[in-house]
């Protein structure tokens, strides 16, 4: 992704404080230019394993950039519950170890952990993936998130390109927007290839299950899906499972090439080596970072996977200039007229939603054309 | 080869192909359990056994590229913890429930630590055999494919069936589960026979996991047991101690593991965490339906703690 | 231990140090245990190339040297006290009840929608019937677990483990569906109780007051099996179930009423867990306390007097896991590992107990 990673710093900063829009208040990281001098001490915590070529793999891939900068130290904890314990490995990476910067990557420690801890050091900045922060939450948490729906658009359009069946297949973990986003985007980037595709999903119930995510992908190729995609936390049994089955794999969260070679299309991921050091650069020349720091494709917060041998050129043609209008700004996956997959009208003619549309985050329909209900 | 639309007759395939893929772990672990209940001795940590078979048959596979060293690795380690087992509970006041606790907790730390390494790596996987080549429908190939592990499975419980009823050896298992006194009246080494039921029941359960790691869903991760390991061994008393038993229970279990999925995949979406609790409910409403006080232990040893 | 050096005359003619050393044979035991248990693993530290010394030193450091470390001990203490409970009070009976974590998430459950129900009431009220609504649920879980081993000979360890199973789909499925607070949005929730209805931390100590109710249940239940004529056929029951019924003891009242008890307590981890921790009840209950506390359980020989330093010592490993994981880069499995080993070694240990002349009061006598 080299092609665009000119983009600078400030762009990145300066376009994600305007998406943001009014909650975008300035922050403030106590005590800023001190730490700028001092070397800084970088927390990373993640609720699963490192290695999962998944979310934690992915968060892990951007603690190991920040690893390799000068003046900072660098220290992870993985396979950290979202209980109790998360509020005691924060505090002991402060006390003990003297970090100013935390970054708790996964959803569930924002309410209450890091609410609760936040106020008790005002002079540590806890840096909250999941993008919750609202403006009567403490200055210092941040929280930051990226628009990963387009990336599974993305997957959607190279998938319209492949599918022979018309039907492809989503393994989910819990019917939560995020995911429902995901879902609804993959097939719409589908239907923007023939509309007469339909997207099955199947929810697990939890964010990593091996055994269920492999029946839940072997039910998918019963009922003659040929390309699957998932949102579990490590798509690693998913990806091999498909591949095993002969069906195509569009990835998700890190890049799965290696693990269904021929059969992966492309595959949505995080980037968030370079969201990690923008933000340590940001501290380390004595600035602050935004409180809610939002980005999508054009801002290098998410990337695709190098596309594989099976995308035809027609679909290769497709997906790099889908690309270029995502990259352009504004783009809208959902655009009216559009049902819901019980009949009702969720967008109406003329009307779209944008990918920064704040409606997104609370979205709990699948479009039509999605077979699975979120209940 | 085109897939064919087959729409509601996925479920029972499903269910089907579930049973077969799903539930080799659980007969291997029961039949594991099976033969060290009957010699008097509860193992409840075989799950950690599972776990740590699971990492090292992976570990194995990797290293060596040979996935069947991995399954016999996976079946040593199972001897290992087995022995270790056996061992500590020939002690004197050393209660076997506890120490089969302690051996999980073991056995499942001692996996994740050394297995950090290899949930990366992608190693070689156990072939399977197509019983479904007489079908043109893609989706039945693929049902049967059946694991080698799987029919061994099935071989074994027949074998331990028999070897229970008409074999030296099985007798000697029996009459050592059902009374120590007896058994030493006869000149046997009751200790010696348990420690070596424990070690084999170990080995059964160190390749039910590297048939989870290297075949279904195989891959190893620290999520890759979602307590076979522990639901097996239920499944031993709910079979009441007979291996063919295992077999049927270990089957029905599998299946109805798969009904969840299915059921979503032909859009019956409603209330799925309830299905996918379906085989637990199954399986605790044929044992209360099975059991009643009069012969709440029929075909347990009579050896064995929880009995006495 | 002055009174160690200065025998004085026991009215029976037994000195008191006849007297006190049968009872130090309870402590010394698992002490010498867990010296063994923690030498295997420095043993095992050392094979992979790790400094026990470090190690120790940071278990020290993290779970037991300042404030911090005992607010962070502490704050993992309250649920395995309850949970240990829940697996202890039965195993006097002989019953081996695995699925406290299904009456610990359905009672954390219970409370959460019991105080969205609550709101605008009196705290003390609220919380009251907060508490009573976990119970409930636990009593019912738990004590039901008790009356099919009873009434239809039902295997309690099976049953208890599949209702666990069944506890959480149950609970994830109530969560997310029927009491999920509509604006709980990417983690389903029930909604968020009211601040009147969260439980605070105790004075001087950064711990919640669940520690400290706990520790009482503790003590409570250890007189109720030392000190009492129940706790006494409970104790006659647990050494033989059959020979109790034969001698005309109510065995099945005396199940269903530990399995009861157990239950109750197993609800009220779940509801100091959301009351106290959480603040309303979601997927992060379902933190394995029910596990661990059968570990506690076992270590404490299902003594409730010996749960609580058992707890507090299995919270500080806890507390010291992150720590081990930074400063000596050794995976999070390294405390799982050296619980394992602690918990052989002390199950192990219990092959010595009247084996020491040392501890048995004859050998004090004869001097």
């Amino acid at each position: 992704m080299t092609d665009f990673s000119a983009i600078s710093r400030r762009r990145f900063l300066g376009s994600s404080a305007a998406l943001a829009g009014a909650t975008a208040m300035g922050g403030v990281l106590g005590a800023g230019s001190a730490l700028a001098q001092t070397p800084l001490t970088v927390g990373f915590i993640y609720v699963g394993p490192k290695g999962d070529f998944g979310y934690n793999q992915a968060h892990a891939e951007g603690a190991a950039a920040v690893k390799a900068m000068p003046g900072v130290t660098v220290l992870e904890e993985e396979n950290v519950p979202e209980s109790v314990d998360v509020k005691n490995t924060m505090e002991s990476m402060i006390n003990f170890d003297s970090a100013t910067l935390i970054f708790p990557t996964s959803f569930g420690y924002f309410n209450p952990h890091i609410l609760e801890l936040a106020p008790k050091f005002p002079n540590v900045r806890f840096q909250h993936a999941g993008g919750l922060w609202t403006p009567d939450n403490p200055a210092n948490i941040g929280s930051y998130f990226g628009y990963i729906g387009m990336g599974q658009y993305l997957n959607g359009v190279a998938a319209g390109h492949a599918s022979v069946t018309k039907k492809i297949g989503f393994v989910a973990a819990k019917p939560i927007p995020q995911v429902v986003n995901n879902i609804n985007s993959f097939l719409l980037g589908a239907r923007s290839v023939d509309p007469s595709i339909t997207c099955q999903v199947i929810f697990t119930g939890e964010w990593s299950l091996a055994v269920k995510e492999a029946e839940a992908t072997n039910a998918l190729c019963d009922q003659g899906c040929d390309v699957i995609t998932c949102h579990v936390d490590g798509p690693k049994v998913v990806c091999e499972t498909a591949a095993g089955r002969g069906a195509f794999v569009c990835g998700y969260h890190a890049d799965q090439t290696a693990l269904a070679g021929d059969k992966y299309l492309t595959g949505a991921e995080w980037n968030w080596a370079r969201v990690y050091t923008g933000m340590i650069e940001t501290v380390q020349s004595g600035g602050t970072i935004d409180n809610f720091v939002r980005g999508g494709l054009a801002e290098n917060f998410i990337k695709m996977s190098p596309l594989g041998p099976a995308v035809s050129d027609a679909g290769r043609a497709q997906f790099e200039a889908t690309k270029a209008e995502i990259m352009a700004g504004g783009f809208a996956a959902y655009k009216g007229p559009l049902k819901d997959n019980t009949g009702a009208e969720v967008v109406p003619a003329g009307g779209s939603l944008i990918e920064t549309d704040v409606a997104i985050e609370s979205i709990g329909y699948l479009v039509e054309g999605v077979i699975g209900s979120t209940s | 080869m085109d897939p064919v639309d087959i729409g509601l007759w996925g479920v029972p395939l499903a269910i089907l192909a579930g049973a077969i893929r799903v539930s080799t772990p659980f007969l291997f672990v029961s039949l594991g359990e099976c033969l060290t209940e009957r010699s008097g001795r509860i193992n409840l940590g075989l799950e950690g056994t599972l776990i740590f078979g699971a990492m090292s048959g992976y570990a194995v596979a990797y290293e060596t590229g040979s996935p069947f060293l991995g399954v016999g690795a996976a079946a040593l380690a199972g001897v290992v913890f087995g022995l270790v087992h056996g061992w500590i509970c020939k002690f004197k006041g050393v209660n076997d429930i506890a120490i089969g606790i302690a051996l999980m907790l073991l056995g499942t730390g001692l996996a994740f630590f050394f297995g950090k390494p290899y949930i990366q790596p992608v190693a070689p996987k156990l072939p399977s055999i197509s019983l479904g080549g007489w079908s043109d429908v893609p989706q039945v190939q693929s049902a049967l494919q059946v694991n080698v592990l799987f029919l061994v499975g099935a071989i074994l419980a027949v074998f331990l069936w028999w070897m229970f009823r008409s074999t030296r050896v099985g007798l000697v298992i029996r009459v050592v589960g059902d009374s120590t006194d007896a058994a030493r009246a006869m000149g046997l080494n009751a200790d010696r026979v348990r420690l070596l039921s424990t070690a084999a029941g170990g080995a059964f359960a160190g390749v039910a996991g590297a048939y989870l790691s290297l075949y279904y869903p195989g891959s190893w991760n620290e999520g890759i047991s979602s307590g076979q390991g522990l639901m097996a061994v239920a499944l031993v008393i709910f079979a009441r101690w007979n291996p063919i038993n295992c077999f049927w229970a270990a089957l029905l279990f599998g299946g109805a593991g798969a009904l969840g999925p299915a059921l979503q995949s032909v859009g019956v979406t409603q209330g799925y965490y309830l299905f996918f609790a379906a085989p637990y409910v199954l399986t605790l409403g044929l044992l209360i339906a099975t059991s009643s006080p009069e012969r709440a232990m029929q075909g347990a040893p009579a050896e064995l703690s929880i009995t006495k | 231990m002055a009174n160690v050096e200065q025998p004085v005359a026991h009215p029976s003619g037994a000195s008191t140090i006849s007297v006190l050393m049968p009872r130090a044979e309870g402590l010394v035991i698992p002490f010498a245990a867990l010296l063994a248990g923690s030498l295997a693993f420095s043993l095992f530290l050392l094979l992979v190339g790790k400094s026990p010394v470090t190690f120790f030193g940071l278990v020290w450091m993290a779970g037991f040297s300042t404030a911090f470390s005992w607010q962070n001990t502490l704050s993992q203490v309250a649920p395995l006290l309850f949970a240990a409970l829940c697996v202890a009070l039965p195993a006097r009976l002989g019953l081996v009840v695995i699925g406290g974590e299904g009456a610990i998430v359905l009672g954390g459950l219970a409370a959460g929608v019991a105080g969205t129900q609550a709101t605008g009431w009196p705290p003390a009220a609220g919380l009251g019937f907060m508490a009573l609504c976990a119970m409930a649920l636990g009593v019912g879980w738990i004590a039901s677990i008790g009356a099919l081993r009873i009434k239809r000979g039902v295997n309690e360890t099976i049953a208890s483990l599949l209702m666990a199973y069944i506890a959480i789909a149950l609970f994830n499925h109530l969560v997310e569906g029927p009491f999920r607070d509509p604006a709980s949005l990417n983690k389903p929730s029930t909604l968020p109780l009211t601040e009147g209805l969260r439980i605070g931390e105790m004075p001087l100590i950064s711990a919640h007051w669940g520690v400290l109710v706990g520790i009482l249940a503790c003590i409570a239940c250890w007189v109720l099996i030392e000190r009492t004529t129940l706790g006494f056929a409970a104790r006659i029951a647990g050494d033989n179930l059959r020979a109790a019924q034969v001698q005309g003891l109510p065995v099945g009242r005396l199940v269903v009423g530990f399995t009861a008890l157990g239950g109750a307590f197993a609800g009220l981890a779940g509801f100091f867990e959301v009351a106290a921790v959480h603040g309303s009840a979601n997927g992060s209950l379902i933190a394995g306390y029910g596990y661990t506390g059968i570990l506690v359980a076992f270590l404490a020989r299902h003594n409730p007097l010996a749960i609580i330093p058992v707890a507090i010592l299995l919270g500080g490993f806890a507390a010291s896991s992150g720590l081990i994981q930074r400063r000596m880069d050794l995976p999070d499995a390294t405390i799982l590992v050296f619980q394992g080993m602690i918990f052989v070694a002390i199950l192990l240990s219990e092959t010595v107990y009247g084996r020491f002349k040392i501890f048995t009061p004859a050998y004090w006598e004869v001097r």
